[in-house]
């Protein structure tokens, strides 16, 4: 068997406040898995989601992220890392100071790629998510599904193995939350690893994905 | 390595796009800069021509003797062998009051005065250059000198160069002190300039880190403004040194059919101008890296 996409175990986080937000987590995800992680909100998903990206690091215990331990990768190894993961935040984290097309393009243009194929890259992402017709606006200009969608072009643009994303749909109505679940889907189907983190579980109706859930910073049954 | 020179083309113009963005705070910044540099600067451009004035000056110690001019003429060539063989002397030349007046008649505005005269007021005089610049020695000659027959004065001309001299070391030490401690200044102002400018592209530099951004590219824009800002002000302290003294200039000139001299300061040489521009752009990135160093580990994405 091919070593995991992601892979947690025995990891605990706990913030220097004292407050135990993981608590002894085993968990393993296959290359092309779809998971969903729920429960309910302050359960720990998104520290566990934090803990992939080195955004925050495990107070004890290991996490692998295609082999590679993140628990003991150094500052310098963190920009490398990244670069394997689309990140999509409950926060959006836009730039609205640049067009819809720049915030697309900061990725690549972070990670050295040729300006023309950077171009013609971005315009591909921004197409994917329906969003080609408005690259030069402004990303206040566009709607709460909108951003999302912008948020979701800019994670994929790099071709990441792996998609983590917070809260995607937090904000919008239940139609427009299908057709961003979509757009993960379809992600998924050309083999990326997709890891959602939700408390809306009728999200997870649709099909048999795999779900995880969390309880007080530890794994349910 | 394209890529990597692909970022630095890209930085720059993203760093001049900035500056053009908000002109007048970059304007305010290499302002503050320029006018800082431009002290030390102007008083070191005002040096090297004092210095080029007395540079054209004998520096060497000369004592001159005017022998009396009433009664009989000194045997001029039995003292000329004294002093030739007098300790520290190494030259010793005879002006003869004829020619020390035809000397005079040239000057400018004095041909009209001397030919006013009826008798040739001036002494014949001795110049004798001493062998090397110790005081004491200059006074012993002075003392042995005024001695000897047929002398009516002795005088110690180098005495005045030499002070000069060393008011332009001192001046020196000064523009050195004043330098040093506005290099600092230009640190300082790059350094809060940028801590400023990390603070306003927060967001930009939390999203950076996310996507996989290296602290390296991260970084970049940031030492081009500053040794940006470094070179501007250097040229900014260089225009307001070259308006000073063309104004200061345009006074002297007026000094010229007055006193018969051409005072006419020139401006920093251009390789004095190249070196300034280099240095404030390297002081620039200093203060940067400070800055940077200091503030952009504090803003970590949460």
């Amino acid at each position: 068997m091919s070593q995991p996409a992601i892979s947690f175990s025995g990891v605990s986080k706990r913030y220097p406040d004292g407050y135990q937000a993981l608590a002894d987590i085993n968990l393993s995800i296959a290359p092309g898995e779809f998971v969903f992680i729920t429960g309910h909100s302050g359960a720990g998903k998104s520290t566990l989601l934090k803990l992939i990206a080195a955004i925050e690091r495990a107070s004890s215990g290991t996490v692998l992220v295609n082999g590679q331990n993140i628990s003991t990768l150094k500052a310098p190894g963190i920009p490398y890392l990244r670069r394997n993961l689309g990140l999509v935040f409950q926060d959006q984290k836009l730039l609205y100071d640049r067009s819809v097309f720049d915030n697309v393009m900061l990725p690549l243009l972070a990670t050295g790629q040729p300006h023309r194929d950077a171009v013609r890259r971005a315009r591909a992402a921004l197409d994917k998510v329906g969003l080609l017709e408005r690259e030069r606006a402004l990303p206040v200009a566009l709607s709460g599904g909108e951003q999302q969608r912008l948020c979701i072009a800019r994670a994929v643009v790099n071709r990441p193995g792996i998609l983590l994303a917070d809260e995607p749909t937090a904000s919008l109505d239940a139609e427009y939350a299908e057709t961003i679940m979509d757009m993960f889907r379809s992600f998924n189907q050309v083999g990326v690893t997709v890891l959602i983190a939700t408390h809306d579980r009728s999200l997870i109706e649709h099909g048999q994905p795999r779900v995880v859930t969390l309880g007080h910073g530890r794994l349910s049954p | 390595m394209s890529a990597w020179l692909r970022h630095h083309a890209q930085s720059l113009r993203q760093t001049l796009a900035r500056l053009a963005g908000a002109p007048f705070a970059a304007l305010a910044n290499v302002l503050v800069i320029g006018v800082s540099l431009a002290l030390p600067l102007g008083a070191y451009g005002l040096l090297v021509n004092l210095q080029g004035f007395s540079g054209s000056l004998p520096t060497e110690p000369q004592i001159s003797l005017f022998l009396s001019r009433g009664g009989a003429r000194p045997d001029v060539a039995a003292l000329e062998v004294q002093l030739k063989r007098a300790e520290g002397v190494r030259a010793v030349r005879f002006v003869s009051r004829d020619a020390a007046l035809a000397g005079l008649k040239r000057a400018p505005g004095m041909a009209e005065v001397i030919t006013s005269l009826r008798d040739n007021p001036l002494p014949d005089a001795f110049v004798v250059t001493l062998a090397d610049g110790d005081a004491s020695s200059a006074e012993r000659l002075e003392k042995q000198f005024r001695a000897l027959p047929g002398v009516a004065h002795v005088q110690v001309d180098s005495a005045w160069v030499r002070r000069i001299d060393a008011l332009l070391r001192l001046g020196r030490t000064a523009v050195l002190l004043l330098g040093t401690l506005l290099g600092f200044a230009l640190v300082a102002v790059t350094f809060n300039t940028i801590r400023l400018q990390v603070l306003t592209q927060r967001e930009e530099i939390e999203v950076s880190k996310l996507i996989g951004a290296t602290d390296a590219f991260i970084r970049r824009p940031f030492f081009y403004l500053g040794s940006l800002l470094g070179a501007g002000g250097a040229l900014a302290a260089l225009a307001i040194i070259y308006l000073a003294f063309a104004l200061l200039n345009r006074d002297l000139a007026q000094f010229g059919p007055l006193y018969g001299v051409e005072v006419h300061l020139r401006f920093i040489s251009a390789g004095d101008a190249v070196s300034v521009v280099f240095f404030a752009s390297v002081l620039g990135w200093m203060g940067t890296y400070l800055s940077v160093s200091k503030h952009l580990y504090q803003i970590e994405p949460r």
